[in-house]
């Protein structure tokens, strides 16, 4: 078998949330995985080592997650696509150089696999209680794509899509998965290659000595050269003009670079935007959900409509740039939005924040479970009164 | 009539309009003259090299090399140097930091670098403090001496950083002052064109800010303790070659050869690939 042909295993399969991510990566063509164990997210490590090594790619277990996650971003400007994966603590320990990757606009995948906290916590329970910590983790003002799948085989379609944002927009994103998903065994199709597409970085096409490694195109993306094709480029994570010359003390500097590092995603966010609407249409009421919880969600809405209530859902697959309009948009057909999510009370504010005026009830779930459909169906009843 | 003519080290420090960041006096523009002599000496391709550096004044050298560079966060020029020598390890990587970077936020990334011999080479200028932030204490700071943070004197032993990188597994590890230019520079060399993880410890003056507060006087009074101290002991015991007001142990420590992770990656991915070409 070819190299490609090793990498993608083209198929049915059944497979686990973090196992379909790790082939979702190889399949998206990650060369590249760095990273440190970590429960639940230490399957996608393993099956990186053992596949990786398979069609001549590495892997390395590094001696923490701020180390995994500097080598990523090593290995991507080093040409590789490179994916790290972890669960919050370890997320916590990234937080500091995904805002390098921000600023020096490195194309690299993030995984988090969601477990209990704050701390320690609940290492082998599910949550999702860092959706808001993957937007606003480091510090500064930035932005960053988050996907979230809601089941084995979204694990692996996003995953594919999550490299495709990191090349095209040069920023890191997450794959925020809860540990449910993450460790549920379902079916997969592995597509053939001719049935994915993948997407490279844009390539310098100026002379050697003109290259600007951060001067922007139209959509606000540099095209980006690697190390040793020549261009001799440099990249700091202080602020930094076109050329990468770091400018600690220039206000126009920082407004401009701040300012488009955040507008590249902010304004092309329609582009990057997904989100699936079922049974949406005349709906009254409207569950907004995302990850495991809007499997429940759908449950509920199916037992609401079976009950002659004109109930839908929302369910969000993009968590970050978050999906304002879509919100805006069924908030102002809908009487009331019920919201369950397994934190005590995260992507709510943006919901409530994009609803305006409709009512936004919100069901918190802390440790492991999800919603029970009946405690979703309760509140689509309750937002009937 | 003027004429203009080039440098010999014009081809090797970027013409961007980087300024020097460095006092007057400071004992990194020698560590800089030293590496970019070795380069013109080895007549390196300079498309084939990556410098990478951490936070700190000596943080700065890697946007003056007229390289491919990168300069990290606090501490982690290492493990990101890991990753561009993994993905491409036809590319030379070199790091250079100071030794707050390297061994007090990023002595995790050093010793677990040094294990695995990784084919790095780390070059650390070592002041003694952390100079960029003001002159605070940190883990090369002699006992007793003053800082801004240790107004009462120092109460930390400090790391012998030769032990320290010999006892992690580095293969080359060498010790110079920056008035062993000619030394240095040989040292750069060698380990330029050794496998493996390298480390060499520049002893590096930081007369404005170190030599204010722990009253080291000038560039110069720093230049004579140099050479009042330094005692060349090559290849002597690593354990002993802490250094005291009165010592400098200087020279070549470790000089070793050690299968480099690269290589054994390599020889791994290609049992795995043959088993899997066979195999399923």
């Amino acid at each position: 078998m070819s190299e490609e042909n090793r990498a993608l295993l083209t198929g049915k399969h059944f497979l686990s949330g973090d196992l379909a991510c790790a082939e979702g990566a190889l399949a998206a063509g990650c060369r590249f995985f760095a990273g440190y164990p970590i429960t639940p997210a230490t399957e996608i490590a393993e099956r990186m080592a053992r596949r990786l090594p398979q069609i001549g790619a590495t892997y390395i277990q590094m001696e923490d997650e701020i180390a995994s996650i500097a080598a990523v971003i090593g290995a991507s400007y080093a040409g590789l696509k490179a994916m790290t994966a972890t669960s919050g603590p370890g997320f916590s320990l990234m937080q500091e150089n995904i805002g390098l990757a921000v600023m020096t606009e490195t194309p690299c995948v993030v995984v988090d696999v969601m477990r209990g906290g704050p701390s320690t916590g609940q290492p082998t329970m599910a949550s999702q209680q860092d959706v808001m910590q993957a937007k606003w983790g480091s510090h500064g003002d930035y932005e960053i794509i988050a996907l979230t799948p809601s089941s084995v085989q979204e694990a692996f379609d996003l995953t594919i899509e999550a490299f495709n944002y990191a090349e095209t927009y040069r920023v890191p994103v997450m794959i925020m998965m809860d540990a449910i998903v993450g460790h549920m065994w379902e079916k997969v199709i592995i597509p053939s290659a001719d049935n994915i597409r993948l997407i490279d970085r844009k390539k310098p096409s100026v002379p050697l000595n003109e290259y600007m490694p951060f001067k922007p195109e139209q959509n606000l993306v540099p095209p980006m050269a690697i190390f040793g094709e020549g261009y001799r480029f440099h990249a700091t994570g202080l602020t930094h003009e076109e050329d990468g010359r770091p400018r600690t003390e220039s206000i126009r500097v920082q407004r401009k670079l701040v300012q488009r590092l955040c507008d590249k995603i902010r304004k092309n966010s329609d582009k990057i935007v997904q989100t699936k609407e079922i049974m949406m249409e005349n709906a009254e009421i409207a569950v907004v959900a995302y990850g495991i919880e809007s499997r429940a969600a759908l449950s509920a809405v199916r037992k609401a409509r079976a009950e002659g209530i004109k109930a839908g859902l929302l369910r969000l697959v993009t968590l970050w740039p978050f999906p304002e309009k879509n919100v805006a948009e069924i908030a102002k057909n809908v009487r009331a939005i019920v919201v369950p999510e397994m934190n005590y009370g995260q992507l709510v504010r943006e919901i409530e924040r994009a609803a305006k005026a409709t009512t936004v009830r919100f069901l918190p779930k802390l440790g492991e479970e999800p919603h029970r459909p009946e405690e979703i169906l309760e509140a689509i009843k309750g937002g009937n009164l | 009539m003027q004429t203009e003519i080039a440098h010999p080290f014009d081809v090797y420090l970027r013409e961007t309009g980087m300024h020097n960041i460095w006092c007057p006096g400071c004992g990194n523009g020698i560590l800089l003259n030293s590496f970019v002599t070795a380069l013109k000496e080895l007549d390196f391709d300079l498309d084939k090299i990556v410098v990478v550096s951490g936070i700190g004044c000596i943080g700065r050298i890697a946007g003056y090399i007229n390289a491919d560079s990168f300069h990290t966060t606090h501490g982690r020029p290492i493990p990101f140097a890991t990753g561009v020598k993994l993905a491409n390890p036809e590319l030379k990587v070199v790091v250079i930091s100071g030794d707050g970077d390297l061994f007090a936020i990023g002595g995790n990334h050093f010793i677990h670098a040094a294990r695995r011999n990784v084919d790095i080479k780390v070059i650390c200028a070592n002041n003694f403090n952390y100079g960029m932030t003001g002159g605070q204490q940190g883990p090369t700071t002699p006992l007793n001496v003053s800082t801004v943070t240790t107004p009462y004197g120092n109460i930390e032993h400090p790391f012998n950083l030769i032990h320290l990188a010999a006892g992690s597994g580095a293969v080359y590890v060498a010790r110079w002052t920056t008035l062993h230019v000619r030394r240095l520079t040989e040292s750069i060399k060698k380990a330029l064109q050794k496998e493996g993880f390298s480390f060499i410890e520049v002893i590096a003056q930081c007369p404005e800010i170190y030599g204010k507060s722990a009253k080291m006087g000038n560039a110069i009074d720093f230049m004579n303790w140099f050479k009042k101290a330094s005692e060349v002991q090559n290849f002597s015991d690593p354990a002993k070659a802490e250094i005291t007001p009165e010592r400098i142990p200087v020279g070549e420590f470790v000089d070793t050869e050690k299968p480099t992770f690269e290589k054994l990656l390599r020889e791994k991915i290609v049992q795995v690939e043959n088993k899997t070409r066979g195999g399923t």
